[in-house]
């Protein structure tokens, strides 16, 4: 065990020191689960952002040495791997056969486990649900030494409380998922240009042939105009090559200086984001800058600067959406605080079995904030009151500074969580909101 | 790039971090592997994992630092999986410098695991090798081998006794088709290294070292150190003059 290790999220907010083990095989994580002296928590690639992955003052064993597929089909693509593999591993792996994840997040740096503790959704949830929807068998480890199957028909109390259930219901040792077929790495993308919100939940609703959809939004954009930005949607084109991605050529070797995101740059971001014409229309791209723009550099997470951001993600209901998400931009504009990349989508129908899956049917906006403390902290609040009100709510996965009551409304099924929680297992997100 | 596909290779230390590494790679490049190691379960979750990746894996379970008729257990091998392209010994022990200063068994076991037992097989490998057929030995050693140092000479020393007979085995072999890559990784991220403060720049991935023995195999080096930048680091730590060398707590 590695004493004080200082371990951060990814939105760099929260930075302690934790004695983190880093199993090599499954039976060292059992181990380190049964032997664990005070509380622990298991840590993927801590790409989360705010405290669903930190266990401060407390254990973490972190997965990423467990990193091993066990069992592929190539015929029926069901594969099964150790929870440390990342997304962008199983790329490699599975792409040049033909298969593809079934929902991939916007990054592929996160672990298979990751991915399932926090019942990750994509930009097909529509078709699709969350990854949750896929995942037919997951392994899990228990501090009385037990050592679980679980799926739909065994186990599914478990099954059910460990998709989304972030990392409580004991170690996920390794996830069995079912992959998606493909005819080729390419993706038909269609980008058109979002007048309002209005014509943003025309395109949404207009675009059942494209398999994922996402807007981007110009957050600075007011009045009329509100809600103009760009929309993205895809497909897979359906022969052709099978291209693994490359890593990425790019890092950021040091943290910015806070005063690189303001306003000002955050305005010309957006200007510019616009203004490129050579990404209108259709054209054929290779998935990984579809799905993982912001993959291509390292550590983006550094241009925030020392102080690190905060990301809200939330969802409200449908027949709540176009108002709430209309109050939800204006009132980031008023803040002045300003976000590069604010996202907009519409969930679908398709439920998780996940206990504490996140999305709703409705719309999610998503967006990043740096952190200037107070003012920033505030804003967050009054955001998620606001989602609270129209019935919806905030992503753990992403959130740092959501109250226990706003928790407790937006997932009425928490106690039933909390009474599958391994004894042994605790993060800091749960103490927050709910003790 | 030399093609792996069918190459038939033997890892010794089959659930290290470093050899599943390169193993990955060579699975990927459709090589033979064979896994040779202690533990069983290890070597089969390692094996599990190559096969998916597009390898053939065998297993054997042997304690490779153990009393064996070394003879014996190659010719069962050969006779198994056929004689190897490439053999890998990637086994070996940190062991913890302090408590073998004073705990004189853990001494014992860090200088014959990492250098007497790999030295045997190597004088075993020799002798079994098929002369007709090219054979590559990679040998993990570490930069801790290059001059001994107050904070790990028990364990640098192991490694640098290992690193001058290989050098002797090279300087025998030069020019005929026995090929020794002397490989000297710097701080790597694995469980070996589980008890050690990580992070910082000097630090690297095992994918990184492995990626760095593919290359050094695929153009015949004799040393690879891996990252690159331990070279000029160790040169200069070979180079300091004593007086200089002794102020420094390395």
């Amino acid at each position: 065990m590695t004493p004080g290790n200082e371990i951060e999220s990814w939105g760099r907010v929260f930075k302690a020191p934790h004695p983190v083990t880093t199993p090599a095989f499954l039976s060292d994580a059992c181990a380190a689960l049964t032997g664990s002296k005070r509380s622990t928590l298991a840590l993927g690639a801590a790409r989360s952002y705010g405290d669903v992955c930190l266990n401060r003052d407390n254990e973490l064993v972190c997965t990423t040495a467990l990193d091993r597929m066990i069992e592929a089909d190539w015929s029926t693509g069901i594969i099964r791997a150790e929870a440390g593999l990342t997304l962008d591993a199983l790329l490699r792996i599975v792409v040049p056969k033909g298969w593809f994840l079934p929902v991939t997040p916007g990054t592929k740096f996160v672990t298979l486990g990751g991915a399932v503790a926090n019942d990750v959704h994509g930009k097909n949830h529509e078709s699709a649900g969350t990854v949750g929807c896929h995942v037919r068998r997951i392994g899990l480890a228990r501090s009385s030494g037990d050592v679980l199957e679980l799926s739909e028909s065994e186990n599914s109390e478990l099954f059910q409380g460990t998709i989304g259930g972030l990392g409580l219901t004991g170690f996920i040792l390794w996830v069995e998922l079912a992959l998606k077929q493909i005819g080729s790495s390419d993706i038909e993308v269609e980008t058109l240009a979002i007048a309002d919100l209005d014509h943003f939940f025309r395109l949404a609703a207009g675009s059942a042939d494209w398999e994922y959809t996402v807007a981007w939004v110009d957050c600075l954009a007011k009045g009329k105009g509100l809600g103009r930005g760009l929309f993205m949607r895809g497909r897979h084109w359906p022969q052709g090559a099978l291209r693994v991605h490359r890593s990425p050529r790019l890092a950021v070797p040091f943290d910015a200086p806070s005063w690189l995101l303001n306003s000002t740059t955050v305005r010309l971001f957006n200007l510019a984001y616009r203004s490129r014409p050579w990404v209108m229309g259709r054209q054929t791209v290779h998935y990984d800058p579809f799905f993982y723009p912001l993959d291509s550099i390292l550590n983006w997470n550094r241009l925030y600067g020392p102080r690190g951001f905060f990301q809200h993600q939330s969802v409200v209901p449908m027949h709540a959406a176009v108002g709430a998400v209309q109050r939800l931009l204006t009132l980031t504009g008023d803040f002045q605080e300003g976000s590069f990349l604010v996202v907009l989508k519409l969930f679908g129908e398709r439920k998780s079995p996940g206990l504490l899956s996140f999305p709703i049917a409705g719309a999610t906006l998503a967006l990043d904030l740096p952190n200037h403390g107070d003012s920033t902290r505030k804003l967050l609040q009054a955001m998620t009151d606001m989602v609270v009100e129209a019935g919806g709510r905030v992503y753990p996965a992403k959130d740092a500074t959501m109250s226990a009551e706003a928790f407790r409304l937006g997932y009425s099924q928490w106690p039933r969580l909390e009474s599958l929680r391994d004894p042994k297992i605790m993060s800091d997100f749960w103490r927050r909101v709910t003790q | 790039m030399n093609s792996t596909a069918g190459r038939n290779i033997w890892i010794f230390g089959g659930s290290s971090a470093i050899a599943q590494a390169y193993a990955r790679l060579a699975a990927e490049r459709g090589a033979k592997l064979l896994l040779v190691g202690r533990n069983n379960d290890h070597l089969q979750a390692n094996a599990a994992d190559l096969v998916a990746r597009g390898g053939k894996v065998a297993v054997e379970v042997l304690d490779l630092a153990g009393q064996a008729d070394r003879d014996a257990v190659l010719g069962g091998f050969i006779e198994r999986h056929g004689f190897p392209d490439e053999v890998q010994i990637a086994y070996g022990i940190l062991g913890e410098q302090e408590r073998a200063l004073s705990d004189l068994a853990l001494a014992a076991d860090i200088i014959n695991v990492n250098f007497v037992s790999v030295a045997l097989w190597l004088l075993a490998i020799r002798a079994r090798r098929d002369p007709a057929r090219p054979l590559t030995l990679i040998v993990i050693g570490s930069v801790a081998g290059d001059r001994g140092r107050a904070s790990n000479f028990i364990y640098g020393s192991a490694k640098g006794g290992l690193d001058r007979f290989l050098e002797g085995l090279q300087h025998t072999y030069a020019g005929t088709s026995l090929h020794i890559v002397r490989v000297k990784p710097g701080f790597v991220d694995t469980p070996m290294t589980a008890a050690i403060k990580k992070g910082g720049p000097l630090w690297a991935k095992p994918e990184r070292v492995a990626v760095d023995i593919q290359k050094a195999v695929d153009r015949h080096a004799a040393v690879v150190y891996t990252p690159w930048f331990w070279r000029p680091i160790m040169l200069i730590i070979r180079l300091l003059p004593r007086f200089l060398f002794d102020r420094l707590k390395i």
